[in-house]
């Protein structure tokens, strides 16, 4: 007894730190071994600027990422990711050239496309009850066969409206990207969904037991619904985000989003089994995830090394602090 | 009472599977200019095994409950090492095959091993691990070439006493090799036991671990044969990433189509085989009845989708809402 009361004047740092959880602070331990062992290889990499165009391309996979976590909080997961990036690019695109309504409507078209993704998962999974994989493979397919006939097997000829490359690239406040405040938006509200409304509560409560959950009167199967809608719709407003960044969309652009998205958000120490995590982890796995590559490609590791450190690192790191309970 | 009823049952999946195959193929053949030629069931039955093998493949893990999203990678990975290896003398091609195949073994086993022993979830673990046999796969073929042992190739593309397939016959060779063995024994009862209830089967004191990285293991050396075959036929290796994912694809539909449970403990590797040939055949019928090959993506994801929500046809014997989560 008489210890807590002398631990008492430091209660508020020691506190956050106990609070801390262990995969979170391995995150951001790494990332700091990252920053120095990039140091070495270049001067700049520490510069204030290098720093900011590396959270400007982290924030695509942040916004793509959100949608995964809430997903995998569910201890769900969205394999539909890849297409649904190229569909939101694509259509955005697409709507960028019926003329001026066109051009507003773009980036909202984009992301009413990945929410349709989006509601044919949710519906498989929480009405169908297939498992959350295999659907979503299914829906990935379908929309790769659309686009694929869309595009006619090319890469489409429209480009990004210059509101779209304006929030990819612009500069709303001198010197933050606004790639990095949309992902502060996304993030803030994310957090503020997960933390303080029912909607949050009742993922944490499906990823932990789907029928507990539901015997305790929420109604499963809209949030399950609503939370692959909001999937589809931040891997599409992604897609328009990339769209706007390379100034037009291209046929495989979602592919190299999958694995990062699913390695960041369990990176960040949400389990893969559903129920636990928090954004700040996911935050520190999408930094963790993009460093790695700015350090791989500033070491001019061809596109191989790069697959084989990236998939090694990952289950490295999921053998730190991702493993499944014991089965006894 | 009636054991034929019993077994009727218990391969009712499998029969399913085999006469969507066979309606799907009679449709194929008799719009086909040539009609039902010895040819023809040849080009047939050199696209559908490829497919057959890597389905096979992943109908042993998903038998266990779990699922190979890797499949495919070692698939791309072998054919990438066979079109550097299977080539010179017979000895030196035969030393080639043998290391195709422990290669496919081998990562086959370490997705066992990682799985098993570190615990973690066959999805996660078997992304990360594709993504590393993927970049094997690109350090030894960035760009498509090598080559084959032609006299090998032709002998297993071509036709036994030029009538039935050697692919058929190679098919039918694993299957009784690998497949019956493996499905009889106590290893293949404890790996569909530990699909149906991992604790269950713990408890009974089957040896679960031991029979699950058989099925890993195994699933690796399919994929393998598979990925051998299609440096038989296309005599060059290629890191296709696109290709890979197919696959990888392709084969989970076969194993739905199939009848194999994606739930675990329920299905075999035969029904996952006429499964593939009939998942083959669908882009087929679109060749023969004059479909713009652009179609053929968006219809082989519908077939998919359809096939896969079939499933849900079980929500309908339920009798309580909670058996929703089971």
């Amino acid at each position: 007894m008489s210890n807590v009361t002398r631990e008492e004047p430091v209660s508020l740092l020691s506190k956050s730190v106990r609070r801390l959880d262990p995969a979170i602070a391995t995150a951001f331990g790494c990332i700091i071994l990252l920053l120095i062992i990039g140091s070495f290889y270049s001067r700049s990499f520490l510069s204030p600027e290098y720093l900011l165009q590396q959270l400007k391309v982290a924030s695509f996979l942040g916004v793509i990422a959100t949608g995964m976590m809430i997903v995998i909080l569910l201890g769900q997961i969205d394999l539909s990711v890849p297409w649904s990036v190229a569909v939101g690019g694509m259509m955005a695109c697409a709507a960028a050239a019926y003329g001026p309504a066109g051009e507003i409507l773009a980036v909202p078209f984009g992301i009413v496309c990945g929410m349709a993704i989006g509601l044919t998962n949710g519906i498989g999974v929480a009405y169908l009850r297939i498992p959350s994989m295999i659907i979503t493979l299914a829906t990935n397919a379908v929309a790769q066969g659309l686009m694929v006939l869309y595009t006619g097997g090319f890469s489409p000829q429209d480009s990004a409206t210059s509101a779209m490359r304006y929030l990819a690239t612009g500069f709303l406040v001198p010197g933050i990207p606004n790639a990095v405040l949309i992902w502060a938006v996304v993030g803030a509200c994310t957090v503020f969904a997960l933390t303080r409304t029912t909607f949050g509560r009742s993922v944490y409560g499906i990823g932990n037991r789907e029928s507990a959950a539901y015997l305790s009167g929420i109604n499963t199967r809209r949030i399950v619904l609503i939370a692959f809608i909001a999937s589809g719709a931040l891997s599409a407003f992604g897609g328009a985000l990339l769209a706007g960044y390379a100034s037009k969309a291209a046929q495989s652009m979602g592919d190299t989003y999958l694995l990062p998205s699913i390695a960041a958000v369990v990176l960040g120490g949400t389990s893969i089994l559903g129920g636990k995590g928090s954004y700040v982890g996911t935050v520190a796995g999408v930094i963790l995830i993009t460093l790695l590559q700015s350090i791989l490609s500033v070491m001019q590791m061809p596109e191989a090394g790069r697959q084989i450190i990236y998939g090694m690192v990952i289950i490295a790191m999921l053998l730190l602090y991702g493993r499944s309970p014991a089965n006894r | 009472m009636k054991e034929w009823r019993y077994r009727l049952n218990e391969r009712r999946g499998t029969l399913m599977a085999a006469g969507i195959f066979l309606v799907m193929f009679a449709i194929y053949v008799s719009n086909h200019p040539a009609g039902l030629t010895a040819n023809v069931v040849q080009t047939a039955a050199n696209k559908g095994v490829l497919l057959a093998f890597v389905a096979m493949a992943q109908t042993l893990i998903v038998i266990t409950a779990g699922i190979d999203l890797s499949v495919g990678m070692i698939f791309i990975l072998t054919n990438a090492l066979a079109s550097w290896i299977v080539l010179g003398t017979p000895i030196e091609t035969a030393f080639g095959v043998i290391a195709v195949l422990a290669t496919g073994l081998a990562c086959g086993a370490l997705n066992g091993l990682i799985v098993i022993y570190g615990r973690l979830q066959p999805i996660v673990a078997t992304i990360a691990t594709g993504a590393v046999f993927f970049g094997i796969a690109l350090l030894l073929r960035p760009f498509p070439g090598g080559s084959v042992n032609e006299g090998l190739a032709d002998i297993m593309t071509g036709k036994v006493f030029g009538l039935v397939p050697a692919s058929l016959v190679a098919l039918t060779a694993v299957v009784l090799v690998i497949w019956v063995p493996f499905s009889r024994s106590i290893i293949g009862r404890a790996a569909y036991a530990s699909g149906s209830s991992e604790i269950a089967a713990y408890m009974s004191g089957l040896p679960i671990r031991r029979a699950k990285f058989t099925a890993y293991a195994l699933a690796g050396l399919l994929a393998s044969i598979g990925g051998l075959f299609l440096t038989f036929f296309t005599f060059t290796g290629e890191a296709a990433l696109a290709s890979g994912n197919a696959y990888t694809l392709f084969s989970i539909a076969s194993v739905v189509l199939g009848g194999v449970s994606l739930f675990g403990g329920k299905g075999s590797a035969i029904g996952a085989i006429f499964g593939a040939l009939a998942f083959r055949t669908i882009g087929d019928l679109l060749f023969v009845f004059d479909f713009d090959p652009l179609w053929q993506p968006l219809f082989q994801g519908v077939v998919l989708l359809v096939a896969v929500s079939l499933g849900a046809f079980g929500l309908f014997r339920v009798r309580n809402r909670l058996e929703w989560f089971g």
